[in-house]
């Protein structure tokens, strides 16, 4: 009775994560938790982001023409453990975007699919210390012909990209610290026009996109059932160019932001298989992007495969 | 630890591989092939020019002889420059070889999407106009919009068309030959040609659009001039002109540019803004007609798009000509028709399909483009590059089909601010568009008219690609219904009426001498 009783409760929440509220900065790529060896964990996470004002160049304004800008997801998340050092993960979500003003009809479908590569090459403990280095390699892809030149509201970038990341945490008892760094070599995009203007004219539908650096420091608490962590985020493109005046975004603005926020990771004690994810962001300082205020909820079921 | 090193070695490896690969574009015009024209159309003189009333209207000396110091001297000057030519030289030269009048189109083009960019507007709602007098000061000059471009493409293009007329005319009078014929030793970096080179044809080009774009981009003189000096050296290195065929040609250029900024003076296109007397003497006139008046979707509201742009003296036709090539009115917009039509664009955006999308986004050339005229350039010029034409029949067809354009947006604008007719989102709020809604009324599609015009003229031209230009206008004109932003009326009678104007550059084409 009682595990018919949480496999409701499982299901539940899976469509609570689908079709209700919340998503994912808690991307697994980007924390130093590791899946233990064939254990294996997914889950949805939905992501609420919105703005009404956004960074013009380096210029602050609002634009009644679009109002706010509201872009939802759900993204499905596995998570599998070769060794307890060696993980897979992947990623893919389905987007959709609105402006509360205006005339511009949002968008929606399939964005990308990401996966990445986990690897932790080093861990030294010293007492109640310990640190350790984590490497992850990854690679993302549109997963449909998503429409790239509709800024504000495509539902992504449209670019194909591999990153790289390092992170190096360290925890000390069920405190942690933990710092990470990539860089994402972005693939040129093609337009469904010929030509474009940036700083010229360019006689082509493709366009150059500048790669772009991305970094985080989150610290927090790290217990057996709950994860609590306060988020430092950077993204920085390497390049690009400034939106002029009252001009339209265009995809290789030179696009920044940095973020803070709060995540937040419950596993049940009543079911360990089962944990929900939660978190918030707002933004700080940006350039060529919406100062976004953002929140994700989700639900993960991890079990093992062998034992 | 050994394990260690070489798993990071692998990852290095695959980093580096992967940031190696190549993010290189080659654009559509780069490799464009040196003009080398089958045909150097050496009457060319004789044919009828668009402003000048004979090509001896501006007067260009008789050049010195090839067998003068002086002219030695010059021939002299392409060898000093040619010993030691750089990769930025020998580019340089490569890049105007393909031709004058493509290349000044390409950077009216640049301009253009440049300053198409529609001004922010004041702390009290109103909105700036920009100065000509003042260009670099916010909001720049000009408001490169799709009406302003289609006159700028027309000017540019009929001035260069009747400078080298008027050049053709001088180069077949006088006989100068080329350097290369002088000095067979010369290097010579271009294809050889018969045409005598003086007056250079490429700095008639180079003078007359360094003059028309003084007019028409007047904070953008750095730029064009910087164009200007390196398409003059790229001739010079090429060994295809002397300095003095440069000279003459630049002096004839902005001589017979003079002729047409007087006339962009004349042309009432200076008044086309209006004022906000005339923009709701429209809206007034429009509802004593019973009809809904169309009012701006922007916030704050924005004055329309040049409303008294339809009163713009045209290049092919009269002012009453003008007004008879305007559509009969729209479906009134309480009628069952307008209704139906209304219902249909509602219906193509409740789901727009990705093709249909990829359409209005191929089409839609509206804010930081070239505008469509614009892209009917482009279209024109890369189905030109491969007829090698001489510099002046690429002129002369370029201009064939920019008047056209022109013409098309002042009947356009006439007919839009004649009936003054809403957009469907206007009409109907929940119809949510995939491309930007126009400050300017519906009635008819400048799209339509724009593309109907060209389709015309460029199948005129090239015959066996007609019905390629028709499908693309077909095309160019439905994008604004899947866009949903034009009803079917608008885009159906917007094809006809820019057929129409087209026609009369074919009259016009079939009867300059040049056929």
């Amino acid at each position: 009775m009682a595990r018919y009783f949480l496999r409701q409760l499982h299901k539940l929440l899976l469509v609570v994560a689908l079709f209700a509220v919340g998503s994912s900065q808690a991307q697994t790529d980007m924390d130093a938790i590791m899946m233990n060896k064939h254990q294996f964990c997914s889950g949805f996470d939905y992501m609420h982001s919105s703005w009404n004002r956004y960074w013009e160049g380096t210029l602050k304004r609002t634009n009644e023409n679009i109002g706010t800008i509201t872009t939802q997801s759900v993204m499905f998340m596995p998570n599998y453990g070769i060794s307890n050092n060696l993980n897979v993960m992947a990623s893919a979500a389905y987007v959709w975007t609105e402006a509360s003003a205006g005339t511009m009809k949002g968008m929606k479908g399939m964005q990308d699919i990401t996966a990445f590569v986990k690897w932790r090459p080093l861990v030294k403990m010293l007492g109640s210390n310990k640190l350790s280095l984590f490497l992850l390699g990854g690679y993302g892809a549109p997963i449909s012909n998503y429409v790239v030149d509709y800024l504000p509201l495509s539902i992504g970038m449209g670019t194909k990209n591999w990153i790289g990341r390092g992170l190096v945490d360290y925890q000390y008892k069920h405190l942690n610290v933990t710092a990470s760094a990539a860089y994402v070599r972005r693939s040129n995009l093609t337009l469904d026009r010929t030509s474009y203007y940036d700083t010229q004219l360019h006689l082509t539908n493709e366009v150059k996109m500048p790669d772009a650096a991305q970094y985080q420091l989150r610290a927090g608490y790290r217990g057996k059932y709950l994860l609590a962590e306060a988020l430092l985020n950077n993204w920085t493109t390497l390049g690009g160019f400034d939106i002029t005046r009252n001009n339209m975004p265009f995809s290789s603005n030179r696009m920044n932001a940095t973020s803070v926020g709060v995540t937040f990771k419950y596993t049940l004690k009543t079911n360990t298989h089962l944990s929900l994810i939660g978190g918030g962001s707002t933004t700080l300082a940006g350039r060529n992007m919406g100062q976004a205020n953002a929140f994700n909820i989700g639900a993960f079921y991890a079990f093992y495969f062998k034992k | 630890m050994k394990k260690f090193f070489s798993t990071i070695l692998l990852i290095s490896t695959v980093v580096v591989l992967v940031l190696s690969c190549s993010k290189g574009i080659t654009e559509r015009t780069a490799d464009a092939p040196a003009l080398h024209p089958s045909n150097a159309d050496t009457e060319a003189g004789t044919w009828k020019a668009v402003l000048l009333a004979a090509p001896t209207d501006v007067a260009v000396p008789a050049p010195i002889a090839t067998n003068t110091p002086d002219y030695i001297a010059q021939i002299a000057e392409i060898k000093t420059w040619q010993a030691n030519l750089t990769a930025d030289e020998k580019a340089m030269v490569k890049y105007w070889s393909a031709g004058a009048v493509l290349r000044w189109n390409e950077i009216l083009r640049e301009l253009v999407a440049k300053h198409n960019v529609p001004p922010y507007q004041n702390a009290d709602g109103t909105y700036p106009v920009p100065n000509a007098a003042n260009p670099l000061a916010y909001p720049t000059f000009p408001f490169s919009n799709p009406p302003y471009a289609a006159r700028a493409y027309g000017y540019v293009s009929a001035a260069q068309y009747d400078a080298l007329v008027s050049a053709w005319y001088y180069k077949k009078m006088y006989s100068r030959p080329a350097p290369y014929k002088v000095d067979a030793t010369l290097n010579v970096l271009v294809p050889k040609s018969d045409l005598p080179s003086y007056p250079s044809e490429d700095a008639v080009v180079e003078g007359v659009s360094v003059e028309m774009l003084k007019l028409l981009f007047p904070g953008d003189q750095d730029y064009i001039q910087q164009k200007a000096e390196e398409h003059r050296r790229a001739r010079l290195l090429a060994g295809a002109n002397v300095r003095s065929d440069l000279e003459a040609g630049e002096a004839l250029g902005r001589a017979v540019a003079q002729k047409f900024v007087a006339r962009a003076r004349g042309d009432r296109a200076g008044g086309a803004v209006g004022t906000p007397a005339i923009w709701s003497q429209m809206e007034t006139d429009c509802v004593a007609k019973g009809e809904t008046p169309w009012l701006s979707l922007e916030f704050p509201k924005r004055p329309p798009m040049l409303p008294v742009f339809g009163k713009v003296k045209a290049f092919l036709f009269d002012s009453l000509t003008c007004i008879s090539l305007r559509p009969g009115p729209p479906p009134a917009t309480g009628s069952e028709k307008m209704k139906k039509e209304l219902d249909e664009v509602a219906q193509l955006l409740k789901a727009p399909s990705r093709e249909q999308t990829r359409v209005v986004h191929f089409w839609a050339d509206g804010v930081g483009t070239y505008t469509p005229p614009g892209h009917w350039d482009a279209i024109a010029a890369d189905d030109f590059i491969t007829k090698n034409w001489s510099e002046v029949r690429w002129a002369r067809n370029m201009a064939l089909l920019n008047m056209a354009l022109m013409d098309a947006a002042i009947v356009c604008w006439d007919s839009k601010f004649t009936y003054f007719n809403p957009r469907p989102s206007q009409l109907n709020p929940a119809i949510k568009t995939i491309t930007g809604v126009p400050n300017f009324p519906s009635y008819i599609s400048g799209h339509s008219t724009f593309s109907g015009a060209a389709a015309a003229v460029l199948g005129h031209l090239i015959p066996e690609r007609a019905a390629d230009y028709q499908a693309m206008a077909q095309e160019a004109s439905v994008s604004r219904m899947y866009g949903g932003i034009h009803y079917r009326s608008d885009c159906e009678v917007g094809l006809v009426v820019g057929k129409n104007v087209g026609n009369y550059a074919v009259l016009r084409a079939r009867t300059d001498g040049a056929e």
